[in-house]
């Protein structure tokens, strides 16, 4: 008996004799003239219950975990050294994440490799000011620092600009789910808190 | 002979008989009625927010049939990539042997229970059933998977497979069977999928290996999409040290830049949002993040049987979205268990007998019935599958299987006027005539094409409206 793999690949060239290629319509649109990137990013994330805030880094991030009552905090090692103020318990992470020191965490805080304004997405691609994926998922808090220039506004704008073999997540909106009576609530088993800082 | 394809229940009974059984349940029509409703109306919004929404789905379909038309090509491509970032590539002709493959992995790295990712694919398989059996665990982490595992269910909705109980049902099940639940749990949905965050949590970070399925996989990179919203996905295919993903062999895209078009039709399709709450995306193994042996089981299963079918195979262009699930008025009224199989509703009806590839099995021979051919699927398919087409086409093929008769004849002749939509919709016109010539009762002749139907069965007096009509007026 043939071995799987090349059954398959047997069954699939008598399946399709017919090998002419298909050519691909793309006349959907790659861009869309959006007015203020940084205005639509902040109103749709908004709508995911998440909370937007624009303003300085350094000195809101002090502010929001204070106001949210949270002390320890993940960070990865290779932050902007002005985004560790005092007074919170800074929990550096590098290379591989150690679970039980993310769970001991109240939150996390990071960066991001870019941010989608249509759709109100950060997707982190495991590089600069990010860490490795579990960072932004065991704490039940994610603080994302977005830069103005990060914000591209489409889908397919995103796309092009990710690199696909890096680990990426795209985060739309605190951990939610849509399955009970298909309506959607915040809050299961990734952070269910996220704020969005953009500045 | 081969085992058993167990994407229909074995012992289901037909289409018509599980649907009058179905009939009966007046909360389960509530139920449905009220999820499907509010879907219906959110993903309305959702997609007349993007002007292009045609575009899009033109492109979706022509990159999905690309895909189909050179799928060894582009399979061997995504293995080799998948194999130079330190992958393991597994090649499965059927459930069985795909299940052995996933109970080996799992024993070979020491593991009592799995956690899970939703995934159609290794529901399909009765993955699970195949792990108890084998003395390993699976433990559900999707919140309506996880309902209908503690309720000892089965799944009636590709999305949320639990979409026949409501919030009060849920709470009942919870109560009975999570050990540590509050007893003063309300139905409070957010309370409810607290007690699910609760119950998990532990058994994310200590569990060793993680079964997925994958929405996608781009050949040209090697990389899996998983599409999800609570996190439990990212928890299974970042936490374990071992991660296993099953995938039907059809889920490929040919590029990255493809993805472009499949991450803005599913989630506005699927869950009706902008975007669903998290995607990952992840290639082999990553040094210092995620687990560190990635094993990739690529699934058969009836899918080149599909392929071979020339009308047929459009069905595997499927990215799971369950739009047609939503829109259509059998499945509002049935819900999904009486499709007898893991894919109900529309693309269930078409998916199904031609996974299970035996139209001599009655129940299998059933599904293409279970539709009203309103045509409100297709509209609502992101990639543009003409479940009709498809529909009027088994049938024939389910007739056929009994043998030729005049019946057969009569099935080719409707698979004839119901294969293009213009002359279907003109053979209606023609029936609204029909009212005028007998205002009561059955017609028991129609002029040719009709005839060679009537000839075989009466056909109720057609209404002054047909339903298709009537649906895209009240639907639409």
């Amino acid at each position: 008996m043939a071995d799987a793999r090349s059954e398959i690949l047997g069954r699939i060239a008598a399946a399709q004799p017919d090998r002419d290629g298909v050519a691909i319509p793309r006349e959907y649109r790659r861009s869309r003239d959006y007015r203020d990137v940084v205005e639509l990013f902040t109103e749709r994330v908004a709508e995911y219950q998440a909370c937007v805030h624009r303003a300085t880094p350094p000195e809101t991030i002090g502010a929001l975990l204070r106001a949210r009552g949270l002390r320890r905090i993940a960070v990865p090692a290779d932050v902007p050294p002005d985004w560790l103020v005092d007074g919170i318990d800074w929990q550096p992470v590098e290379g591989r994440p150690d679970i039980e020191q993310l769970a001991g965490c109240d939150g996390a805080l990071t960066g991001c490799a870019l941010a989608i304004a249509e759709t109100g997405t950060i997707v982190l691609d495991a590089g600069a000011a990010q860490g490795a994926r579990a960072v932004t998922l065991i704490p039940d808090y994610h603080l994302c620092v977005v830069r103005p220039e990060q914000i591209v506004g489409t889908v397919p704008e995103a796309i092009a600009a990710l690199p696909p073999t890096r680990p990426l997540t795209f985060i739309s909106g605190p951990s939610a789910t849509s399955d009970i009576e298909l309506d959607r609530v915040a809050g299961v088993h990734g952070p269910r808190t996220l704020d969005v800082l953009i500045g | 002979m081969a085992a058993r394809n167990p994407v229909t229940w074995l012992g289901s009974p037909t289409f018509p008989a599980a649907a009058r059984t179905a009939l009966d349940d007046s909360q389960l029509r509530r139920n449905l009625k009220h999820a499907t409703g509010t879907i219906r109306t959110k993903r309305a919004a959702a997609v007349s927010e993007l002007d292009d929404w045609e575009q899009l789905r033109l492109a979706g379909e022509a990159i999905k049939n690309e895909v189909l038309t050179r799928l060894d090509t582009y399979l061997v491509q995504f293995e080799e990539a998948v194999t130079a970032r330190g992958g393991v590539v597994h090649w499965a002709r059927d459930a069985a042997e795909a299940n052995q493959i996933v109970l080996r992995l799992a024993r070979q790295a020491g593991a009592g229970d799995v956690v899970k990712v939703k995934s159609m694919a290794t529901a399909e398989i009765e993955l699970n059933e195949a792990l108890q059996a084998g003395g390993v665990t699976a433990i559900e982490t999707d919140l309506a998977e996880l309902i209908v595992q503690l309720g000892n269910d089965r799944p009636s909705h590709i999305l949320v497979p639990a979409i026949h109980r409501n919030r009060a049902e849920i709470r009942e099940i919870f109560r009975r069977t999570m050990p540590d639940v509050d007893a003063g749990l309300s139905d409070n949905p957010a309370e409810l999928a607290g007690a699910a965050r609760e119950f998990l949590r532990r058994k994310f970070l200590t569990t060793n290996v993680a079964v997925s399925g994958a929405n996608f996989g781009v050949a040209e990179t090697g990389s899996v999409v998983v599409v999800e919203s609570e996190g439990n996905g990212r928890m299974c295919l970042t936490v374990p040290e071992t991660l296993i993903t099953v995938m039907g062999l059809e889920k490929l895209v040919p590029s990255w830049r493809d993805l472009e078009v499949f991450l803005q039709l599913l989630p506005r399709s699927s869950t009706a949002e902008r975007m669903n709450p998290y995607t990952s995306v992840f290639t082999g193994v990553t040094e210092g993040d995620g687990p560190r042996q990635f094993h990739l089981v690529l699934l058969d299963n009836g899918r080149t049987s599909t392929l071979a079918d020339e009308v047929g195979r459009q069905a595997l262009r499927c990215i799971r979205c369950s739009a047609c699930l939503n829109v259509c008025p059998v499945y509002e009224r049935t819900g999904g268990k009486a499709y007898g199989s893991v894919y109900p509703g529309p693309i269930g009806a078409i998916l199904a007998p031609q996974l299970a590839g035996d139209m001599h099995d009655p129940h299998a021979a059933s599904l293409p019935y279970a539709s009203s051919l309103c045509g409100a699927c297709f509209e609502a398919c992101p990639v543009r599958i003409d479940i009709p087409e498809v529909l009027v086409h088994l049938r024939e093929r389910s007739v056929e299987a009994k043998g030729r008769s005049p019946e057969s004849a009569a099935m080719a002749a409707a698979a004839w006027m119901f294969g293009s939509r213009a002359r279907y919709e003109a053979a209606q016109r023609a029936g609204s005539l029909a009212r005028f010539v007998a205002p009561r009762g059955k017609l028991s002749h129609l002029p040719w094409p009709g005839s060679k139907w009537t000839n075989a069965r009466d056909v109720p007096v057609p209404p002054k409206e047909s339903f298709r009509g009537w649906w895209r007026r009240n639907r639409g």
